[in-house]
């Protein structure tokens, strides 16, 4: 038996194969689906470089589920004919979109595409036809917005769902209203406007845009609220912190009594 | 046992004790010349006692009393450890009320902030003396005295029969002196007085009135009265209201600072996209009810007070359609008159008729049809 043969015959061998194997396959895949997503570029529709720049991110990204021409597939992903630049940007830009897999909702995560990118798929999606523009920062700027008037509109029309604050909270069947604690005036200002997924949408003549400033100005200005005591306990109002004192407190009192009442020596009388 | 820890000395009973006991003078004599701890009792009752006492002692009685309780715990190594436990608790607790002291002077109280962080620097420094004090009372309680078990006997309550008898006697004596048997003027007029008093309860019962009457039955909302954006107060007409998916808080044009007005009539509106909303759903033509369609161009109006206990019921799903209570998780289909679909409602909410005036504002065609909010007593039938 040769050194090469005893080598080849020991138990590590067979993993090291498989491994080995699976490492080619996947980065001759990978090459493959490189080369095709490059092709996919060449033949254009549409005139400006950015829509269709944007066309080629679509029907690598996005194409899968809202189908070739973003006119939806039933049961898997609305149309997105119509839903305006302000939709994509807040889906994109908030990283909700592109899902990692059908859910009842996407949460948050960091965005999959650049800037530049996103800006491109917006152009493709708004040369569609219809739906709001992507807001200018100058729009969307709470600088000098009455926050105390933000706040009576956010009670009256936002906080039911996401919570006084902006904590968030519960709906049904998986679906939830997001925190807003990460929320940029202008995904504020976007998810006003476009109504993403369960939200109703509050356009500009319901909710005019200076009062959309003023909630905007409630919502970030309440994120530097300091904490009294120094824990936030999710800042959902006082059902956690008479929660946390009522387990906590009780759970202190129990074993304090235990302590002070306990038998711990044996004297002679017993 | 705290008995054992006034003084070490078995000098320091109670006087019953030494009295029934018959001895016990010595260490009494004893005590008294010791330097006393400060706060703890003298060991003499009074000098008449002591000058006895001291003047028995001499007339040699049992010098050693067997004392009730051990002077000293078991283990001393460990007593000692302990003492310096407890000793430290009790600087630390001192330090932590200095502390109070200083959080006081040094955090004012002129801001909401300044406020927050007074009431946690005087909370904290509170909570740590006091709580190094009890911790330390325990330790000592429990590794520096003796660990004793004590029992007293339970004796009947009821008084012996002399001191009943002796009651009974300076009672009857008391009555006759008082004169009140023989003075019926005084008796009966001090009676009547006492009498307004015992009715004034009765009377003030009347503030638990007047009963509500019918005001349960209705809102302030009246024909014609323009539904305001809650917040901006601005009359709405319905293509302002045109992205189907909307809803939006609204209020009755005159009202919209009445927040007793608005407890029941707060109202809110949803924009559906055509074809969404379903009219035939709200009562079945067998109820006798005249199905009719209160909508503008696919708008809604509905109460936002939930018909279960009066919670604002604004959760609005615009893909499902569904409407929320924040409470109890009731929920309704909006576009089937707010039929109840979850939780514990019993009936939909209630919806408000709805119409545009000349100049095209959404108006209230008359007040809701039925009470709005949780059901009452003389609502009657509550489904």
């Amino acid at each position: 038996m040769t050194p090469m043969t005893a080598r080849r015959r020991r138990p590590a061998a067979g993993y090291a194969v498989v491994l080995l194997g699976l490492l080619i396959a996947g980065a001759g895949y990978a090459a493959i689906t490189e080369a095709g997503s490059a092709s996919a570029t060449g033949p254009n529709i549409a005139a400006s470089a950015q829509v269709s720049q944007g066309r080629a991110i679509f029907l690598e990204e996005c194409a899968t589920c809202h189908g070739q021409f973003a006119q939806g597939v039933p049961g898997v992903a609305p149309s997105l004919i119509g839903v305006g630049a302000a939709a994509v940007d807040f889906q994109v830009s908030t990283g909700r979109m592109p899902a990692k897999e059908p859910a009842a909702q996407q949460p948050r995560k960091s965005p999959q595409l650049t800037p530049p990118q996103i800006k491109a798929l917006a152009a493709y999606i708004a040369s569609l036809g219809g739906g709001p523009p992507v807001p200018t920062s100058g729009q969307v700027n709470a600088h000098g917005a009455n926050a105390g008037f933000g706040q009576q509109l956010f009670t009256a029309d936002c906080a039911q769902c996401h919570n006084f604050d902006g904590a968030g909270g519960a709906l049904t069947y998986g679906k939830y209203a997001p925190p807003l604690t990460k929320a940029t005036p202008t995904q504020i200002w976007e998810a006003m406007l476009t109504g993403p997924e369960a939200m109703p949408v509050f356009n500009n003549t319901t909710i005019t845009p200076q009062q959309k400033r003023d909630i905007i100005a409630y919502i970030t200005q309440t994120r530097s609220e300091p904490n009294p005591g120094g824990f936030s306990l999710g800042r959902v109002g006082p059902v956690t912190e008479g929660l946390v004192a009522f387990l906590g407190l009780l759970l202190f009192m129990v074993l304090a009594a235990m302590w002070i009442t306990a038998k711990h020596r044996k004297t002679p009388n017993e | 046992m705290s008995d054992s820890t006034a003084g070490h000395g078995p000098g320091e009973h109670e006087p019953g004790h030494d009295l029934a006991a018959g001895g016990g003078e010595t260490q009494a004599a004893e005590g008294a010349a010791r330097r006393r701890v400060i706060g703890t009792p003298s060991p003499a009752r009074s000098r008449m006692l002591l000058a006895e006492t001291a003047a028995g002692s001499t007339a040699g009685l049992p010098e050693v009393r067997e004392p009730e309780l051990p002077a000293d715990p078991q283990d001393m190594d460990d007593a000692k450890r302990a003492e310096r436990i407890v000793a430290a608790c009790f600087v630390l607790a001192m330090l932590a009320g200095f502390g109070f002291i200083a959080a006081y002077l040094i955090f004012q109280v002129h801001t909401v902030t300044g406020t927050w962080h007074s009431n946690l620097a005087l909370g904290l420094t509170m909570g740590l003396s006091f709580g190094f004090m009890g911790i330390g009372a325990t330790i000592w309680v429990r590794r520096v005295m003796p660990h004793v078990d004590q029992v007293e006997m339970r004796h009947p309550l009821r008084s012996d029969p002399e001191a009943r008898e002796a009651f009974a006697e300076t009672f009857a004596d008391g009555t006759a002196a008082s004169q009140f048997v023989k003075r019926p003027i005084l008796r009966r007029t001090l009676i009547a007085a006492t009498v307004p008093v015992a009715v004034a309860p009765i009377v003030l019962l009347r503030d638990l009135g007047p009963l509500p009457g019918t005001v349960l039955d209705h809102t302030v909302w009246r024909k014609g009265m323009r539904l305001l954006t809650y917040g901006a107060n601005t009359p709405i007409r319905p293509a302002d209201f045109s992205s189907p998916g909307g809803m939006i808080t609204v209020v009755p044009d005159g009202f919209q600072d009445d927040f007793n007005a608005l407890a029941k009539a707060a109202v809110i509106i949803i924009k559906f996209a055509p074809g969404e909303v379903v009219y035939t759903t709200r009562s079945a033509p067998a109820d006798g009810f005249t199905v009719q369609n209160w909508t503008v161009d696919n708008i809604v109006a509905y109460s936002k007070i939930c018909p279960h206990v009066g919670c604002p019921a604004a959760l609005y799903e615009q893909t499902t359609h569904h409407i929320l209570c924040p409470c109890h998780q009731s929920t309704f289909d909006a576009t089937r008159g707010a039929k109840v679909i979850f939780g514990p409602a019993t009936r939909p909410l209630p919806q408000l008729p709805m119409t545009v005036d000349a100049e095209g504002f959404l108006v209230a065609k008359s007040d809701f049809t039925e009470p709005v909010g949780p059901s009452f007593w003389e609502r009657g039938n509550s489904s």
